[in-house]
């Protein structure tokens, strides 16, 4: 691989920029692999890369029947925060927020992670509550977190209105050190370094089958033919239940549509995400200038890629009441991916009742501040069986019990 | 916009007027039963992607539960039928064949 360097540049605009060579391979499969990962999202490749890099394991592949990070890892709204109320989310969460900062430099690719700042709005009473215990709960877990005034929120975000009749402002959980990141570019540095392991990414590749002896894992059947495996890992997000069907396990999942839009471009008004979870309404400014906002999740099961129209308008018309300024601007692009959603909004990164193949998923709403932090713990499963920060997110905490309740603590969508 | 007939007051609703409930024709396991099947009542769900049996209420409206057959992959709506049935009635069954061919309950 090609080291990306500021002398590589002028190296390059020497010669016209005709020597820069492809950033990752596009091999054809062999007949097997150590490890297979279907799924070329931020996940997949993330547990790739931490396979190779952790753990020295780089006989890997990683099949995608799209393309690459053509998911739900290009259609997010790119927050990063940790400031999540339970010990094991708060743990796996401030992983990935850590890695996150000095990804660029891991990976030699700028992921232009951003530490702009996250604001989640108290707009009621109880969400007051809520953020002051989440603020309490992040202070023990060494997540730094601290509850602001309305005053303070202000400052912080001057086009926001205070006084809105119906959802008013009565404080904001503060989060200095999230913000975020280019998610295309997360999956690309991603894939480059994989590739430049020797690990192969497969793209236009779908699975068709999962191939067990004896209640083992042994190959995988695609469109590009069999191919066999010592050990399996599956992170496919929306179609976790899907190919966790052709392995013949179920999962405690639903797929749902999430939608998101980008504004047209304006001059910069807004240097932090503000996340309004009574309302479903999140927003924040790319560098091109756009409003980046998300909105909330559809209610019924849905693997298509479009989501209802009437959330686009619930999320717009609250937002337009915190944020009068936004009222004339125009949606430029609107667009929906599929989520996988866990009954507790927590997500599953777990051994299988198939022996050697192991899921990743249930990220649900917020899976993209998760990817460096989940790749590294499912790399960790994988390899070596069990891992600290995956342990508490077994598949079995459902038949258990163990629920690890986010659905109250982080509001709705992230 | 998902319109979905209502298979008691009749009319044709938009999902504004109704209430997702979630998989259809669940089978139910309480004290006595095992693990394995109380925790499948649950929170096992077959998520598939295709044909899916699903509740709906009709919220603004009737105020009834009723049941769908719905294609997830598609948003095909095959019909809808009440909510007092235990398993998909054959005339549903023979609309998403009809469609369908491959198709089978499973």
């Amino acid at each position: 691989m090609r080291h990306y360097s500021v002398f590589a540049i002028v190296k390059e605009a020497m010669g016209y920029h005709q020597g820069w060579e492809r950033a990752w391979r596009n091999p054809t499969p062999k007949a097997h692999y150590d490890a297979i990962i279907i799924g070329a999202g931020g996940h997949g490749l993330a547990t790739a890369y931490y396979l190779g890099k952790n753990f020295g394991i780089t006989n890997v592949a990683v099949i995608e029947k799209g393309w690459l990070g053509g998911g739900n890892t290009g259609r997010n709204t790119t927050i990063i925060r940790s400031n999540y109320l339970q010990d094991p989310s708060a743990a796996i969460y401030e992983k990935s927020r850590s890695l996150y900062e000095t990804l660029s430099q891991d990976l030699n690719y700028n992921i232009m992670f951003s530490p702009r700042g996250v604001i989640m709005l108290a707009q009621t009473e109880h969400e007051k509550r809520g953020y002051l215990r989440t603020a309490h709960a992040n202070s023990l877990q060494g997540v730094e977190t601290r509850f602001i005034t309305p005053r303070e929120v202000k400052e912080l975000c001057p086009i926001i209105h205070l006084e809105g009749p119906r959802y008013p402002v009565l404080g904001g959980l503060w989060q200095a050190r999230g913000g975020t990141a280019r998610h295309d570019a997360v999956a690309w540095g991603y894939a480059r370094a994989c590739s430049a392991m020797g690990m192969d990414i497969i793209q236009q590749c779908e699975v068709t089958a999962i191939h067990r002896e004896n209640g083992t894992v042994s190959a995988i059947e695609t469109t590009k033919g069999r191919i066999g495996c010592n050990k399996l890992g599956i992170v496919v997000a929306g179609h976790s239940s899907h190919v966790a069907d052709m392995a013949g396990f179920r999962l405690p999942i639903e797929s749902v549509a999430l939608q998101a839009l980008v504004s047209e471009p304006i001059k910069p008004c807004m240097d932090v995400v503000v996340m309004a979870n009574t309302v479903h309404g999140y927003m924040s400014q790319s560098d091109k200038g756009e409003m980046v906002i998300g909105g909330g999740a559809d209610g019924y099961n849905n693997y298509t890629q479009r989501g209802s129209f009437q959330h686009i308008e619930e999320t717009v018309r609250a937002l337009v009441e915190t944020f009068p300024m936004i009222s004339r601007l125009k949606m430029l692009r609107q667009w929906g991916g599929i989520v996988d959603m866990t009954g507790d909004r927590s997500p599953i990164i777990s051994k299988t009742p198939v022996e050697n193949c192991f899921i990743n998923c249930g990220w649900g709403t917020g899976g993209f501040k998760a990817i460096p932090g989940s790749g590294w713990a499912m790399a960790e499963l994988m390899a070596k069986g069990h891992s600290p920060l995956a342990d508490e997110f077994g598949l079995n905490r459902f038949r258990e019990g163990r629920f690890i309740d986010e659905s109250v603590a982080a509001g709705v969508a992230h | 916009m998902l319109l979905l007939t209502c298979p008691y007051c009749g009319v044709s609703a938009d999902e504004t007027e109704l209430s997702p409930g979630g998989e259809a024709h669940l089978k139910r396991f309480g004290p006595g039963s095992s693990d394995e099947d109380f925790e499948g009542y649950l929170f096992m769900r077959h998520n598939q992607k295709g044909v899916h049996f699903e509740r709906w209420r009709h919220t603004y409206g009737c105020g009834k539960w009723f049941l769908a057959a719905r294609c997830t992959a598609s948003l095909e709506v095959f019909g809808t039928y009440s909510a007092q049935t235990p398993e998909p009635p054959k005339e549903i069954i023979e609309k998403i064949q009809a469609k369908r061919p491959d198709w089978s309950l499973t």
